[in-house]
């Protein structure tokens, strides 16, 4: 078979052995009990030892017979900001209150699409708002205030 | 005739004015996002189940459920009219429901698909209450190894349905197990995996995982190459199926009931399998075989009444033993979790209300879907010109809102944005979500089994050979496995979901 190098299968195999990785090493804090008794930490280490072999297997395989996968170019603008935008979310709902955190995050995401042009980004935002509004404060009367300070 | 009771008890719950109202809300939600590309049921689901916290649990689980084969039935319309599949599964209807479409003949595409998922949706359900009693009852002998048995064999079935390497789709149920394993050991009380946040205490919960896997890895995926969508086709006239066209779908909507309504019990995406095995058992028999991808309805009906068969009877294992068969199930386990009530096959004799009326309503909800879908396809189409940047935003925003509105703990919104980032590299990479999503909400469970069946039989690991029930599954998993690895089966199984592509 021709040796190809494929970049999914190792990117994908080297994420699996290092979350496993990192699972089994925290695993070794726990106490491991018995196979009667097994403690927490048997089952974690296991599963962990299990993922991180899949994972070399996968990257071994990507080395020397990768699957062809397309790999197109990573948007990174749209990857930054939906991040920054669901992170803010979480940070300051309970500092900002619902509308303002609510119109930042839409924002944020509006403007991870390389086409959006500024004045719909501000439209989008703005009515996105004021539906989640609608649907979550008046229809589900969830508890949050909806200006913060 | 017990059957008939139990029908009976299952119409007048689903009958009652805010079952049929919510049915109605969530076939037409549905409808929608399984029209809309770009967001699927799982992610609509896992943002819609706080809403449906405040309601009956037999209302939230009819529209979580309406949901669901809504989506599998409005996936077709995008499909056929600008050949887009807006769900996994609609992907061969767009194979010749668009050529029909290009042939202006897209009113007979979309009536054989309306007609063919309301059949098949009809004969599933009838299939789903009368198989659904004698399995709970087998289920209800179930032991500690036996059920540790059952959720591997559906863990490892689930990877053979899966696209692409069966190798990463291994390791992402494995992946899966392992994330499960954040929080308090169940036994013990030990926080594991918690980097010291006591908010992590609960574990990671799965609408996180889910809204992060299916909602944001997706619009990710789809802001890499942003393009405009495929222009509509003209209006869509004469709806009706010509006497020939009626002739010619007869056999497909039988045969693709049947292969779907078995091939939807089996876990991780039997209602795709169905419907790529339907199209291939069509264009195999077919006397007219050279018409299939230029147009033939009989592409159309077959692969349309097998992936709705197949999404009603994906129902079975969840009622029967508590087993998700599909992402959308997970979810639905999380809404009887919550309401209380503990999935597996004690649920059918205790609430029987619940399941019966669950069934009556997925029969109400193909009658309403056909309503729904033939004399307003107009609306849809209008629906499918709102442009991509007005509906990423949604989704995110609504997503993050819904998912806050939990417990409103910051730390499941943290999570949405790393399962966000975890899901586009490994779906980028060629990784199918479904697979960790299943390993995430059956880990827990493998867990729990594993453990007291061993303090059971006093540390004796031969317990999983020496009961029959446990044996057995796990001689099936490792065939399952053994099929999976064997390079012969593989290349089949990779035609069969590739052919035509």
């Amino acid at each position: 078979m021709q040796r190809r190098r494929s970049l999914p299968d190792v990117l994908a195999g080297g994420v699996f052995a290092v979350i496993g990785g990192v699972f089994v090493v925290g695993s070794l804090g726990y106490d491991r009990g018995t196979p009667l008794r097994m403690g927490p930490g048997y089952f974690p280490l296991l599963v962990g030892a299990i993922v991180a072999v899949l994972g070399l297997a996968i990257l071994v395989k990507g080395l020397l017979a990768g699957s062809d996968l397309p790999f197109e170019a990573v948007p990174w603008r749209a990857v930054v900001l939906v991040t920054v935008a669901v992170v803010f979310f979480g940070v300051f709902v309970r500092v900002l209150g619902f509308v303002p955190t609510s119109f930042v995050t839409a924002l944020l995401t509006a403007f991870a699409s390389r086409r959006v042009r500024p004045l719909t980004a501000l439209a989008v935002a703005a009515g996105l708002t004021m539906a989640a509004t609608l649907v979550f404060i008046v229809g589900l009367q969830l508890r949050l205030p909806l200006w913060g300070w | 005739m017990e059957l008939f009771d139990n029908l009976v008890l299952g119409f007048s719950t689903a009958l009652l004015l805010q079952n049929v109202l919510y049915c109605f809300v969530g076939v037409l939600l549905g409808t929608a996002v399984g029209v809309l590309p770009g967001i699927g049921p799982t992610a609509t689901v896992a943002m819609l189940l706080p809403i449906t916290f405040a309601f009956e649990p037999v209302t939230a689980l009819i529209m979580l459920a309406g949901i669901y084969y809504g989506a599998q039935y409005g996936g077709s319309t995008t499909a056929i009219l600008i050949n887009l599949p807006g769900e996994s599964s609609a992907a061969v209807t767009a194979l010749d429901g668009h050529e029909m479409a290009r042939q202006g003949r897209a009113g007979p595409a979309l009536a054989a698909a309306a007609i063919g998922s309301f059949v098949a949706g009809t004969v599933a359900t009838v299939v789903l209450a009368v198989a659904a009693p004698p399995l709970a009852a087998v289920a209800l002998a179930f032991g500690p190894a036996d059920y540790f048995a059952l959720v591997l064999f559906g863990l490892v079935v689930s990877i053979s349905l899966a696209r692409g390497s069966p190798l990463k789709a291994l390791a992402m149920v494995a992946l899966g197990i392992l994330l499960g394993t954040v929080g308090q050991d169940i036994y013990t009380g030990t926080p594991r995996f918690v980097l010291g946040q006591r908010e992590l205490y609960g574990g990671i919960d799965f609408v996180s995982v889910a809204v992060g896997m299916f909602g944001i890895a997706e619009i990710l995926r789809n802001l890499e190459n942003e393009h405009d969508r495929p222009a509509l086709l003209g209006r869509v006239t004469h709806l009706w199926p010509t006497r020939e066209d009626r002739r010619r779908i007869v056999g497909p909507i039988l045969r693709g009931t049947g292969l779907g309504a078995a091939l939807g019990v089996l876990p991780g995406g039997g209602h795709v399998l169905s419907s790529f095995t339907s199209y291939a058992v069509e264009k195999r028999i077919s006397k007219r075989r050279d018409e299939f991808g230029h147009g033939a309805i009989e592409g159309v009906a077959g692969p349309e009444s097998a992936n709705n068969a197949a999404a009603q009877t994906s129902f079975i294992p969840l009622l029967t033993l508590g087993l998700p068969a599909h992402p959308v199930m997970a979810l639905m386990v999380g809404a009887f979790i919550v309401h209380g009530i503990t999935p597996g096959p004690n649920v059918i004799n205790d609430e029987p209300e619940l399941v019966w009326g669950l069934i009556a309503s997925m029969w109400i909800g193909n009658v309403l879907l056909v309503l729904l879908n033939l004399p307003l396809i107009g609306m849809w189409v209008r629906l499918l010109r709102i442009p991509y940047q007005v509906l990423f935003p949604m989704i995110v925003l609504f997503a993050v809102i819904g998912t806050y509105s939990l417990g409103f703990n910051a730390y499941d919104v943290y999570a949405i944005a790393f399962f966000g980032l975890l899901g586009y590299v490994l779906i980028k990479c060629g990784c199918e979500p479904a697979p960790l999503l299943l390993g995430f909400v059956l880990g827990p469970l493998l867990e729990e089994n594993l453990r007291r069946a061993l303090i059971i039989s006093r540390g004796d690991p031969t317990v999983f050979l020496t009961r029959p029930i446990s044996a057995g599954l796990l001689l099936l998993t490792a065939t399952a496995l053994i099929v999976v690895a064997l390079p012969a089966i593989r290349r089949r199984r990779e035609t069969v979901f590739t052919e035509d592509d």
